[in-house]
């Protein structure tokens, strides 16, 4: 301590300045009525009329392109011998990486005491749930029967067949469906005294009775509290080591496999940060104009925005790492195939897609380790839409550059999507962004019980004040 | 001639009405010491210390959780084991049917998913809802429940219950308001 003093350097350096969550001047009640007004009024935002008709002409689009699969079977699709697995595994994987965002700040933040994840979590899941719901879309569209999905499960049947449980596709099930259950339970729970609150604030005598069934005669007991909130921890707990086995297991439908560029131990940690990349890109891009249109930047401070682009940076950096060691490891293993296969990802026919890859995922987070960027939302909407495209990209070349160019030359091919590909893909996006539209005009979008412990007068709003 | 028949008292309980989480807390301290058994508090937020001044009994929710995971553990496991090794074995190439290995994912799916059903069925069953009508909705004020005030409440049927000597006891607690809620 004493050459410390003589440094002249102060003994306990002041506490750097943290932003805080909430904006100045908030109340218990003004974060209620803020977060519950833009439900309950009468007359809906211009920009929200507008966003549906967008939305809802592409789940248009979505539904024609299904009906004509239903009519003429997956040969409308581009797959064919040899690529079997086209845009419908590439979506779904796309789709299923998105979601995961949500659970990792649901459940991941939390248990890591990050406060600042209140002010996203409700709708970051609500985005897990509705990604999930698309990607969900794909394997059943691509059964061929798609009303036969349920061979899938393991039910007693009269045919006396069971499903194959050492087939990684059948993990996918498992894994997929579990997701999906536990999410929605997930975000449910979270709704209960929020739906409470909107119950007590409906005017409407329809909304009053809708509310109040969906928050189950909710009171805010101290009772109901302590077990609510042992079963919230608990749900957390069981939810993280849910999503980090999610997208592994979806890696397995790959790495199990013997096909060139996908029999790699680097895949699960590499797709479980690719989709937390993806899925941080995907709430930015929700959060940003969310902010804007709901005036909740109060709520969703630039401190938010920061975070989550220094999450996609560090994610964004592993999912380089792993871009680069695949390169390594196909030329370290010294096999014939994993080194053309290399080659071939790099200068071969899909050449163009894999450095554009490099450019989304490689180049353009690197702009991130800049605090003007992080900070500017214009910049990181820019980005976050670079990296969705990238992150799609990533999953068309191992799908596809794999299964072209695979053992023997007999069997390669060419791939590409067709009109029908394009038209479900972007239908998907149609049904997303339906979702999300109903969703923000119909519950709250932020959890409203959480952001009033945030505030002065709240538990962790008091220790927040003293450190600003 | 309804309360003659009615054997509940003639009304449900207490409200008392708190402007701040530290109010409601120190009030509930004192409803604790003074020896009422029958009495809730209602925040818009879970507060640690208002389950603490109430003295509740710890959750039982872990331990049921934990059962719900070892059934959904063990129900995988089985589910796997009798479908695949019992009920439909496939010989590929003489490798061995119990290969539990290749178990290991839905049975980790399985636990997960059962402790979750275990936990949200759980907490809602354990917390008596859904409940469609309770008594403490009659006082209009607790609508504020819901938004940023702090609401205590003795019911009746406590046994050191007294309608005039609560009421002066719950006001004399800084409480900004008292009133009867009816059932």
């Amino acid at each position: 301590m004493a050459t410390l003093e003589k440094t002249g350097l102060p003994a306990h350096p002041a506490k750097p300045y943290v932003p805080p969550i909430v904006g100045p001047g908030h109340t218990a009640g003004t974060v209620t009525d803020k977060i519950a007004d833009v439900i309950l009024r009468k007359n809906t935002p211009k920009w929200w009329l507008l966003g549906f008709a967008a939305a809802f002409s592409l789940l248009m689009v979505f539904l024609t392109a299904v009906t004509w699969l239903f009519v003429k079977g997956v040969g409308i699709w581009g797959v064919n011998w040899p690529i079997g697995w086209g845009f419908a595994i590439i979506n779904f994987v796309w789709w299923i990486g998105i979601g995961h965002a949500g659970t990792l700040i649901s459940a991941i933040l939390l248990l890591f005491r990050q406060e600042w994840r209140t002010s996203i979590n409700r709708f970051a899941e609500a985005m897990t749930l509705f990604a999930v719901a698309c990607a969900g879309m794909f394997p059943v569209l691509h059964l061929g029967r798609p009303w036969l999905f349920y061979w899938l499960l393991p039910y007693p049947n009269t045919m006396t067949l069971w499903p194959q449980f050492r087939s990684p596709l059948i993990w996918d099930v498992f894994a997929v469906t579990t997701y999906a259950t536990v999410s929605a339970m997930f975000w449910f729970v979270g709704l209960v005294p929020d739906l409470a609150t909107m119950r007590d604030r409906a005017k409407n005598k329809a909304a009053k009775l809708l509310y109040g069934m969906g928050a189950l005669g909710w009171r805010g007991s101290a009772r109901h509290w302590h077990n609510y909130e042992t079963a919230y921890l608990l749900l957390a707990g069981l939810s993280t080591p849910l999503v980090l086995s999610v997208h592994t297991v979806v890696s397995f439908d790959f790495s199990i496999g013997i096909v060139p560029g996908w029999h790699a131990t680097i895949f699960p940690p590499y797709f479980v940060a690719g989709a937390i990349y993806a899925g941080f890109a995907m709430v930015l891009l929700l959060a940003i104009p969310l902010r804007v249109g709901f005036g909740w930047k109060d709520f969703i401070t630039d401190r938010h925005l920061e975070n989550m682009g220094k999450v996609m940076l560090g994610t964004g950096l592993i999912v380089f790492y792993g871009y680069i060691i695949e390169l390594f490891f196909s030329w370290y293993s010294a096999n014939t195939y994993e080194t053309f296969m290399a080659r071939n990802r790099v200068f071969g026919p899909y050449w163009a897609f894999w450095w554009a890859l490099i450019f989304c995922n490689g180049f353009t987070p690197q702009l991130l380790w800049f605090r003007r960027i992080r900070t500017s939302p214009l910049w990181l909407f820019l980005i976050s839409l670079v990296v969705s495209v990238g992150m799609w990209l990533e999953r068309f070349v191992i799908v596809v550059t794999s299964l072209t160019r695979d053992f023997l030359p007999s069997s390669w091919g060419l791939y590409k999507g067709t009109i029908w590909d394009w038209a479900t893909f972007f239908g998907t996006l149609g049904l997303f962004s339906t979702l999300f539209f109903l969703f923000i005009r119909i519950l709250p979008a932020i959890s409203i019980f959480e952001m009033r412990t945030m505030v002065p007068g709240g538990e962790a709003g008091d220790e927040i004040t003293e450190v600003v | 001639m309804s309360s003659l028949r009615d054997p509940r008292p003639p009304i449900y309980g207490l409200m008392a009405e708190f402007p701040s989480a530290d109010a409601l807390i120190a009030a509930a301290h004192q409803v604790h010491e003074a020896g009422f058994q029958k009495v809730d508090a209602y925040t818009p937020f879970p507060i640690e210390a208002v389950s603490e001044a109430l003295d509740l009994p710890r959750s039982k929710m872990p331990i049921i959780v934990l059962i719900g995971g070892l059934l959904g553990g063990l129900g995988g496991y089985m589910l796997q084991f009798w479908s695949q090794v019992i009920r439909y074995p496939m010989n590929i190439g003489g490798r061995p049917v119990h290969s539990w290995p290749a178990f290991i994912v839905p049975t980790f799916e399985c636990t997960i998913l059962g402790a979750s059903l275990a936990a949200v069925v759980g907490m809602i069953l354990i917390n008596g809802l859904p409940l469609p009508y309770h008594p403490v909705f009659n006082v209009p004020r607790f609508a504020l429940a819901s938004r940023d005030r702090f609401f205590l409440v003795i019911e009746a049927i406590d046994p050191k219950f007294d309608p005039d000597a609560t009421r002066s006891f719950l006001a004399g607690l800084n409480a900004s308001e008292v009133s009867e809620v009816d059932h």
